[in-house]
């Protein structure tokens, strides 16, 4: 939170942090409306991200899997595209904190459509490679709707998705966080809930069945989870790519185990710091650019998943 | 010492299987009518396709029978919660994506979850089991290696061990025996007739290796066109049941030698 466009000493942001007064009141301000809502934000994104990319893994046995692999933030992306760009062809406009409200339920509700799309295939293909590859296909598919929807659409409501899709940590207001708090704790809560199932899925559905699970519901929880995290997230912060992906991953490197109980603290832990890390770089640190988070963590997270394959030739979930 | 009684484990009505569909069912066996007692090693014999897998599938409940009632424990097993079927029987399956990523330790305490609670914790029950299991299988030097690092064969004892972490009477094994190399096959018969005896479970398990399977089967299952014929090995090579096994005139079976022949 100290590195920015304008640098805050660490002792000042402590004493803004604890209701006191910096040495410079707009210090005060620059953390408590501009870098706390974007740390939490920050580290929200990226342990609600990693713990989707952790479930989705998990359940589909697949390492490559991960919210933005399988479409699942396409879906999300298709969600916000028909609420923002759809706006003008359908003839309703996005509006003060309704809007905010119906851009989250757009992008939950596309991600998971998009899911149980993807679920359903599942069901139909038993290779998993197959599933990939539909993932990618619809994630081909809504960018091509997404296209259909821009030519249709006014100028201002296009500029406004535009910056949507590059990712932004930056812009939620603090009731906004508390929604993102919301949504994050559900599905975390969720996640926890199906840390036993989890387990037991690493078996394979036949396997999970004969030891007790009560498979449709905790199948059905863990994409509830899923698609709450990942909706929510890419709602308020764009689509995030690669951080669901690599740091599950990274996790397994460090810490030799496929026990839910230890991955999905880990997972969690690790992710809100990857985050930060890519914000950080993001914000460029002191300087007045800002780039898009969405290509810091692509930056970050593909050479990541190369260098993992690359090493390992092989990789587990 | 627990007395060995001989009771009926699992019993079939008028039991069909075969595959739902929308247009019609295809049955592949019917009229099963079979009892199995406890405490017996007991091997499901027949050819590629003819519903061994399907049958395994049926009685562990994760296919429905297409007609007919599985009686487990004197209870229709659809009477059962998961939790409490799960502590009856349980299964070994092969071609299972299983995470190679697990420990055995991990994958051996999975075998657990019908006892824990919600968040899966171990008790020192539960580390008691796991242990038991893996000295009965020659797994516990395995303990701390992961999936990937290891042969078919342990892998194989591993997933046994699994079973044998569950704690049920039944174990249901769907071609345990495969991939494994006639050392192999032949420590891990002998292991599973120790199972059988001493810790008095019953051991349904199909594979293709009969003449492997005669001596140390109790009671065979034959699937034989569509229907299934049950007696000890003596009583099946007597009445003739291997002769018929093969649908044409490549395999000879002699009886005295209990074993097949390829005919030139």
């Amino acid at each position: 939170m100290s590195l920015g466009s304008v640098m805050v000493p660490v002792k000042d942001i402590l004493i803004s942090l604890t209701g006191g007064i910096p040495s410079k009141e707009t210090w005060h301000d620059i953390i408590t409306v501009y870098r706390l809502p974007k740390a939490i934000t920050a580290m929200l994104a990226g342990s609600g991200l990693a713990i989707s990319g952790l479930l989705m893994q998990t359940l589909f046995r697949n390492p490559l899997a991960g919210p933005y692999v399988l479409g699942i933030s396409s879906g999300a992306s298709l969600g916000v595209a028909t609420y923002i760009l759809g706006g003008t062809i359908l003839g309703f406009t996005v509006a003060g904190s309704f809007g905010r409200w119906g851009l989250i339920l757009a992008a939950s509700v596309g991600s998971f459509t998009v899911l149980l799309m993807v679920l359903a295939a599942a069901k139909r293909v038993r290779d998993t490679m197959t599933l990939l590859i539909i993932g990618l296909m619809v994630g081909s598919l809504t960018a091509a709707v997404v296209s259909v929807l821009a030519y249709f659409s006014k100028a201002e409501e296009l500029q406004q998705y535009i910056f949507w899709s590059y990712g932004s940590l930056g812009d939620l207001s603090w009731p906004e966080v508390y929604i993102l708090i919301g949504c994050s704790l559900g599905g975390t809560l969720m996640a926890i809930f199906s840390i036993k199932s989890l387990n037991a899925l690493l078996l394979g559905d036949a396997y999970a069945k004969t030891v007790g699970i009560r498979y449709s519901r905790s199948r059905l929880l863990i994409i509830l989870a899923t698609s709450l995290l990942a909706g929510s997230i890419t709602a308020f912060a764009g689509p995030i790519a690669f951080i669901g992906l690599a740091v599950p991953h990274l996790i397994r490197q460090i810490i030799p185990t496929s026990n839910h109980r230890i991955l999905l603290p880990a997972v969690m832990l690790g992710g809100a710091i990857l985050m930060l890390l890519c914000d950080t770089v993001a914000q460029v640190p002191f300087s007045e650019y800002k780039l898009p988070i969405n290509a810091i963590t692509a930056l970050v997270g593909a050479p990541v998943v190369i260098w993992l394959l690359l090493r390992k030739k092989k990789l587990l979930f | 010492m627990k007395a060995k009684t001989s009771h009926i484990v699992l019993a079939t009505e008028g039991l069909s299987i075969g595959y739902l569909s929308k247009k019609m069912n295809t049955i592949i066996v019917s009229d099963i009518d079979i009892e199995i007692q406890a405490g017996q090693l007991i091997g499901l014999i027949g050819i590629n396709g003819s519903g061994k897998s399907t049958l395994l599938r049926t009685l562990s409940g994760l296919q429905t029978p297409l007609s007919g009632n599985i009686i487990l424990e004197n209870n229709n097993i659809e009477s059962y919660t998961p939790e409490a079927l799960a502590q009856q029987m349980s299964v070994v399956l092969t071609g299972q994506m299983i995470s190679k990523n697990l420990t055995v330790f991990e994958l051996v305490s999975l075998g657990r979850q019908p006892y824990t609670n919600w968040l899966g914790t171990l008790e020192p029950t539960d580390f008691d089991s796991i242990d038991e299991a893996l000295d009965a299988t020659d797994c516990s030097f395995l303990k701390d290696s992961p999936c990937y690092a290891l042969s078919d064969g342990q892998l194989q004892r591993v997933l046994i061990a699994r079973a044998l972490a569950q704690d049920t009477p039944l174990i249901l094994m769907d071609e345990p025996l495969t991939h494994l190399d006639l050392h192999h096959k032949a420590a891990l018969l002998k292991l599973l007739t120790s199972i059988a005896k001493s810790k008095n479970k019953t051991i349904l398990f199909s594979t293709h290796d009969i003449e492997h399977a005669i001596p140390l089967c109790d009671q065979m299952l034959v699937l034989q066109k569509g229907k299934v014929i049950m007696n000890t090995p003596e009583q099946l090579i007597e009445s003739g049941v291997f002769d018929r096994m093969f649908p044409e005139d490549h395999i000879r079976f002699d009886s005295e030698l209990r074993r097949f022949f390829v005919e030139n």
